[in-house]
């Protein structure tokens, strides 16, 4: 390598580092103003987690769990719980921008508007992991049931990058419409029913402890799952956050 | 106003003709299956009913991502009109499946695989109809429209495959059957063309809706236009 490209390449990575942010730095950047935002407020964590406790709390009144039955239904309460937690979560991470212009402020940025997504994906699945790793121990505890599986865990980071890949991105439509927070579910579900149900199957047979033959079908599903539509919503992302 | 175009009009004659004929066909053409009796007749049109209402999201998303390409609202008309078809031929499809239902599964009702994504397909439909009317924007409106027929599009099929790992009991009859399903049967020859023609026939009662739906847009948007100038 002769002085000259060497030169080219420290200028370049100068750049990189103090004029215009790299990719990774703009990814970072939203996520950190995002956990900092929170670790301030603390609007979003609590809410959420006391209304996946309030889920939990309905289901174990409406379900009258017996200790047989509770091992066959644990998946699907543990599911429908996170499901439902996280709407709170995406509309209310979306609307925070929203509200008082801070999404067009974002947009300004000289940075690629994929990071901005990114951004507010990672964002939104540090909080369904923080609610999670809180309500799994919470949920053993009060129906003495042992979640400590690690096949659990997998399932729960694949169903959880699948929702928050399509949630944010239909949370970013939802709050530009009329009808907004009502919308979101409306939109979300019928479209992560693959994930919903490859989550709950898989986490019921990692339960069970059946044999990884009859798990991989549905881990494969959940990972093409994640990857079909974290690819989408990169692609298209640009078109829902244009003015 | 423009005159309706005579292809139109050639084209919406094609179609009265072949729903009349096939309907002919089910009825007088297609013998009676041995164990089902008449109910199997329902067969024909609920097939082809089902196939209209995949077939017009697949359109959707196609014109969903044309428009979001080039921007064209004459796309983003295509996509709408496609998914209201849709919703209605997806909606026959599941009566019609009901009614051969009850005497051969003995339920109106099961949550089988092709069952459960017909359900979700329709719910798609209603959700992207529900997204539309909470927009103002002609442009945001059609944008998001194109980005949700398009989510919807891809993880329809996902939607099957993932139901379809349990066991199905839903007859397969075309491809290789599962020896479990119910209410299985083979077709003979003229039962084959019946269900052609009526697939063929369905087809054509598409494309002529879609031309209607896509006419009467353009039309309700010149009639805003006038409006805007009168008031103005």
């Amino acid at each position: 390598m002769n002085s000259e490209t060497q030169l080219a390449a420290g200028e370049r990575r100068a750049r990189t580092t103090h004029g215009q942010p790299s990719f990774l730095g703009a990814v970072w950047a939203v996520v950190w103003k995002d956990l900092a935002a929170e670790l301030r407020s603390r609007e979003l964590l609590s809410a959420m987690l006391v209304f996946a406790l309030l889920v939990i709390l309905i289901f174990n009144f409406a379900l009258e769990l017996a200790v047989q039955e509770r091992r066959a239904v644990t998946s699907g309460v543990l599911w429908v719980t996170f499901a439902f937690a996280g709407t709170l979560g995406l509309n209310r991470s979306m609307a925070i921008e929203k509200d008082r212009g801070c999404l067009d402020g974002l947009l300004l940025a000289p940075v690629d508007r994929s990071a901005i997504y990114f951004g507010k994906a990672i964002g939104n699945l540090i909080f369904m992991f923080i609610v999670e790793l809180i309500v799994l121990p919470v949920y053993s505890l009060l129906y003495n049931v042992n979640l400590f599986v690690p096949g659990l865990l997998l399932v729960t980071v694949l169903g959880s990058v699948g929702y928050t890949a399509v949630g944010t991105l239909l949370a970013s439509m939802a709050v530009q419409t009329r009808t907004r927070d009502v919308l979101l579910p409306i939109l979300l579900f019928p479209i992560i029913i693959p994930v919903i149900l490859g989550a709950v199957k898989s986490s019921g047979f990692f339960l069970e402890g059946r044999e990884m033959a009859d798990i991989w079908p549905w881990l494969n599903l959940l990972i093409v799952y994640d990857v079909i539509f974290t690819a989408i919503a990169f692609m298209v992302f640009d078109y829902v956050v244009e003015e | 106003m423009e005159p309706k175009p005579r292809l139109l009009t050639i084209l919406d004659t094609i179609t009265a003709v072949l729903l009349v004929a096939a309907t002919a066909m089910v009825f007088f053409y297609a013998p009676t299956e041995a164990v089902m009796g008449d109910v199997q007749r329902v067969f024909y049109f609920h097939v082809a009913a089902g196939w209209v209402g995949m077939l017009s999201f697949g359109v959707a998303a196609v014109a969903g991502i044309i428009y979001l390409i080039r921007s064209d609202r004459t796309w983003d008309i295509v996509g709408l009109s496609a998914v209201e078809i849709g919703l209605a031929f997806a909606f026959i499809n599941i009566v019609t499946g009901s009614i051969w239902a009850r005497p051969i599964w003995n339920t109106w009702w099961t949550w089988d695989p092709r069952l459960t994504t017909a359900t979700v397909m329709e719910l798609i439909y209603a959700a992207y109809l529900m997204l539309r009317a909470g927009i103002e924007d002609p442009d945001r409106r059609a944008r998001f429209g194109a980005v949700y027929a398009i989510l919807g599009f891809v993880s329809v099929p996902l939607t099957f495959f993932s139901a379809r790992l349990f066991r199905t009991i839903h007859p397969t009859v075309i491809g290789t059957g599962d020896p479990s399903s119910q209410g299985q049967f083979d077709m003979t020859p003229r039962m084959l063309q019946t269900f052609l023609f009526s697939l063929l026939t369905f087809t054509f009662i598409f494309a002529d809706l879609l031309w209607h739906r896509i006419r009467l847009s353009r039309f309700s948007e010149k009639v805003e236009q006038l409006k805007l100038k009168t008031l103005s």
